[in-house]
Order: C-alpha cells, then structure tokens, then sequence
C-alpha cells in the first residue's frame, strides 16, 4: 500500500476549511461535492431502454 | 371444523390479509410506470445492493475477529470492503433521500415508507458510529475518548457507554443490524404494497 502514500499523503494532519463556525475536512467536502454531482448526472443521464418503453406508453 | 371457524384462525386471517394487501404480482412486478425510467429510482436499489455487501463482509470479519484483521492482509482486505461499502450505503443513501425529498415522495399516503427511511438513516448513523468506536485500534480510541464527553452531556451515557468495548461491540454487530435489515424490509414491502408515487404533474392529472 505504499505507493498509495505516495498519492494520498495520509501521515500528516488533513486538511480543513474552516469558514466562521463552518469547520470541514477537504476530505469530506470532496464527498459531498461528488454527492452533488452524482445527484445532478441521475436526474440529466438519459437512461437506458427509456425511448423504447415511452413509445409502448 | 366449520367454515366460520376456519375464517377465524390467526393463519387464515393473516394469510388473507397479506395476499390481499400484497398479491405476488405487486411485490414482484413486471413492468413499472414509465416515470420510473429515470437514474434516480436506482439509488433505492444501490443502498440495498450496499447493504448486503456491508452484512456479508461484516460476517466474514466476525469469523475470525480483530487480530486477524489488522495483522493479515486478507483481513485488512476484508476489512477495507466492509468500510467501502459502508462508504456506497451512506453515498447512495443521501441521494436516494435528496430524490424523494424533491419528489415529495411521501405523498399518497406514503408516510410510512418515508418515516421508515428516516429511522432507518438514524438507525445507520448509529450503527456507523459505534463501528468507528469497535476497531480496537487508536483511531477508535480517539474517537470514543472525544465522543464520550457529547453523549454524556446528553445524560445518554449512564446506559450507552461509548468506552464500553463490549457494549458498543453488540450494538454495532448485534442490535443495530437487525434494527438496520428490519426497517429495511418494512420500508421495501411498502414501497410495493403502495407503488411508485406518481410525479407532481401526473398526480394532478389522474384522481388517485
Ligand atoms: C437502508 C436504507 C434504505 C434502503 C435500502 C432503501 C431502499 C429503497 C428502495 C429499494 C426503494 C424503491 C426504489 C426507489 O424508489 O429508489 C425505496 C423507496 C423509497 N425510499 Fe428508501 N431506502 C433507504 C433509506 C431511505 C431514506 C433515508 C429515506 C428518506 C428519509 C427513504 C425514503 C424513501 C421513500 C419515500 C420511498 C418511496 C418512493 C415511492 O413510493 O415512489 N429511504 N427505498
């Protein structure tokens, strides 16, 4: 597993933003970004079969 | 025995009502409403595909225990599926709560089904944190020393003692996992007995 420290520091303090009372980890923030986006691609992707069933409608 | 007092037998009563709420067909349907057809009605389904993943891999850890998953790296392997896939159930979760937050998917008297999904989340996050606090390692230790001080504030510490190995041990194996799988399948049989809300704009047009 070492060469995933060489990727991802993970033996020194993490990183944080800290905005008045608002105190995250960049860590969890990334996560809650890639939550967003994920939510946002789910309603946009076109899923698949869906032109086919709409037209049986 | 006569027809009157077959009709009154817990087995008989229970089996009517159980084919009459769900019938095979609703809870194994054919084809859905074309609304379905969205990426979104999938997170549902990707939060349950986590949690099998989450229960399985938690009973491989339990067979052979602490030392084993942190000294080997098969069990460190095991033990990285366990959180990783605790990682997809809460990602896939809170996506699946932001759709039906937007879909108002409790409409149609469908409370329960999302009240089900609340506790379940609550149910979740205890269950994550008590598995946080049962690593045995430093960073349990940490987590535990610093957590004692909010939930004794609360009063809650004099019966859920964060510091106790044991306690938060069965809680995180034992009760919180049978809270977990039991609200879950309350909250999937709903789903089917109800169906799939409608969107806002074909709820306004067909009278439900
Ligand atoms: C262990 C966690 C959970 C699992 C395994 C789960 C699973 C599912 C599945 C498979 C469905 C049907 C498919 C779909 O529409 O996505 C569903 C529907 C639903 N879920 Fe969850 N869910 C969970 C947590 C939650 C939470 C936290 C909420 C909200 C607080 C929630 C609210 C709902 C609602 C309201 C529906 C009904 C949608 C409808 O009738 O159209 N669920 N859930």
């Amino acid at each position: 597993m070492s060469w995933l420290g060489s990727i991802i520091p993970l033996d020194h303090l993490g990183h944080y933003i800290h905005w008045h009372v608002i105190l995250i980890s960049v860590g969890n923030l990334v996560v809650i970004g890639l939550m967003v986006v994920t939510f946002i691609a789910a309603l946009l992707l076109p899923f698949p079969g869906r032109g086919g069933r709409k037209a049986s409608k | 025995m006569s027809t009157t007092e077959i009709d009154r037998q817990w087995t008989t009563r229970l089996r009517k009502r159980v084919a009459g709420k769900l019938p095979p067909e609703k809870l194994l349907p054919d084809t859905q409403p074309a609304y379905v057809s969205s990426w979104i009605y999938v997170f549902g389904v990707a939060t349950l595909a986590a949690l099998i993943i989450v229960i399985a891999t938690g009973c491989v850890l339990s067979i052979r225990g602490p030392l084993w998953w942190h000294q080997s790296s098969i069990g460190h392997f095991v033990n990285s599926l366990h959180l990783w896939s605790v990682e997809i159930f809460f990602f896939a979760m809170v996506i699946h709560l932001w759709g039906k937050f937007f879909m108002g998917a409790w409409r149609g008297g469908r409370t329960m089904t999302w009240m089900t999904g609340c506790v379940t989340f609550f149910a979740s996050i205890l269950a994550g944190f008590t598995g946080y606090v049962s690593q045995t390692n430093f960073d349990s230790q940490w987590i535990s020393t610093q957590a004692k001080d909010g939930i004794n504030a609360t009063g809650g510490g004099s019966i859920f003692n964060v510091l106790n190995l044991g306690q938060m041990l069965m809680w995180h194996i034992v009760l919180l996992p049978l809270a977990a799988i039991a609200l879950t399948a309350v909250h999937v049989l709903l789903v089917r007995v109800k169906g799939v809300v409608p969107p806002y704009e074909e709820d306004s047009e067909i009278v439900q």
